[in-house]
């Protein structure tokens, strides 16, 4: 092995290793409850972390979202049901924390939108497909074009 | 001539689209709370130890809740605005003092160990120490150590500020320090509409 391969693979284990034991930590379990803490993952894997905006509430590391987390745990003990620990989210944090958007007017746009769009493009391609269609068939050949078609024939028969 | 207009339109609706939405910041997440009223808290107050605030105290008061910290480097920034404000006497601002010591990423000490009473006390030093440094704005100051009121107001990052009029209802809500433009355009403005109303 050279050098740099011995380096590339020393590489690659460590950053595996950084990657499992990241892994690992977030994981941990802080509630004794089994089943309160897979609920608790299942309802945070749906659910948004404020302060870093693309990863889930269950895989943040955030202070904020250890917090909530926290909530959501209180919440389940309390018995309520999914639903409700979303709502309560979303009453204060907004919609903004739901990975699935709600259907409501101000997100049609966003749901519907992309059908919207698709559909527009097969009235399109409807619309050029037929206007084609009838370009070729309905051009019929003017008695100057026969002639000079068949002027064209005549020159390349050789007699 | 439409085979190049079509494609041209096509072009600037989608350079209308990125200019709009490049130009938002995405940690600016609108507060569903705004319109709606404050949530109710009871909570220890910095300056005395033997009195309670909650909103309801502030009944028939425009006012202004200013979520900081002594840990928040932003808060940092906004502050000296906040002290000028207060010196006009513009409207009364009342401070929420947001996980203290919880919220410290830096602290030297394992504020898991610490008890109630003395991480407490902790708060109480470290908030009225950097209140003596850097000027007070507030008429008062409330201790939120769990970050629990935090939660119930929707707070995800320090500073935040609120706008609430005379019947307890939220009225605007300043993410981030405030700064000169958003209290002259935009806080001012309201407050004084707030302020007519009955």
């Amino acid at each position: 092995m050279t050098m740099r391969t011995v380096l590339a693979v020393a590489f690659f284990l460590l950053t595996s290793l950084l990657v499992t034991s990241a892994q690992a930590k977030e994981a941990a379990p802080l509630s004794d409850d089994p089943v309160v803490e897979a609920r608790m993952m299942a309802i945070s894997e749906e659910l948004r972390c404020l302060v870093c905006q693309n990863e889930t509430l269950a895989a943040s590391r955030a202070e904020l979202a250890d917090d909530l987390r926290k909530e959501v745990r209180r919440l389940i003990r309390e018995q309520k049901t999914d639903q409700e620990i979303k709502d309560y989210l979303v009453s204060r944090y907004g919609d903004f924390v739901l990975y699935r958007p709600p259907v409501k007017p101000t997100t049609w746009l966003l749901w519907f939108g992309p059908f919207v769009l698709l559909a527009f493009g097969v009235a399109a391609l409807v619309v050029f497909l037929r206007r084609r269609g009838q370009l070729t068939a309905a051009l019929p050949l003017s008695s100057e074009d026969k002639k000079r078609a068949e002027a064209l024939l005549k020159e390349k028969d050789p007699k | 001539m439409m085979r190049f207009l079509i494609p041209l339109g096509l072009f600037l609706v989608l350079v209308g689209f990125l200019a709009v939405g490049l130009n938002r910041d995405p940690h600016e997440v609108p507060s569903p709370l705004v319109g709606k009223p404050a949530p109710a808290f009871q909570l220890q107050q910095l300056a005395t130890t033997d009195k309670a605030f909650g909103p309801q105290d502030m009944q028939g008061k425009v006012w202004l809740l200013n979520v900081w910290s002594s840990w928040c480097v932003s808060c940092r920034a906004e502050h000296p605005l906040l002290v000028a404000f207060s010196q006009q006497g513009g409207l009364p601002i009342v401070g929420l003092n947001y996980k203290e010591v919880r919220g410290d990423g830096e602290i030297d000490v394992d504020v898991k160990k610490l008890t109630p009473s003395d991480e407490l006390k902790l708060v109480r030093q470290r908030a009225a120490a950097w209140l003596a440094q850097h000027g007070n704005p507030y008429s008062l100051s409330v201790l939120d150590i769990d970050g629990r009121v935090g939660i119930d107001y929707g707070v995800y990052g320090v500073p935040e500020t609120y706008l609430i009029d005379k019947h307890g209802v939220i009225r605007f809500k300043q993410i981030g320090p405030i700064t000169e433009e958003a209290l002259q355009d935009k806080i001012l403005p309201l407050a004084k509409t707030l302020e007519s109303q009955s």
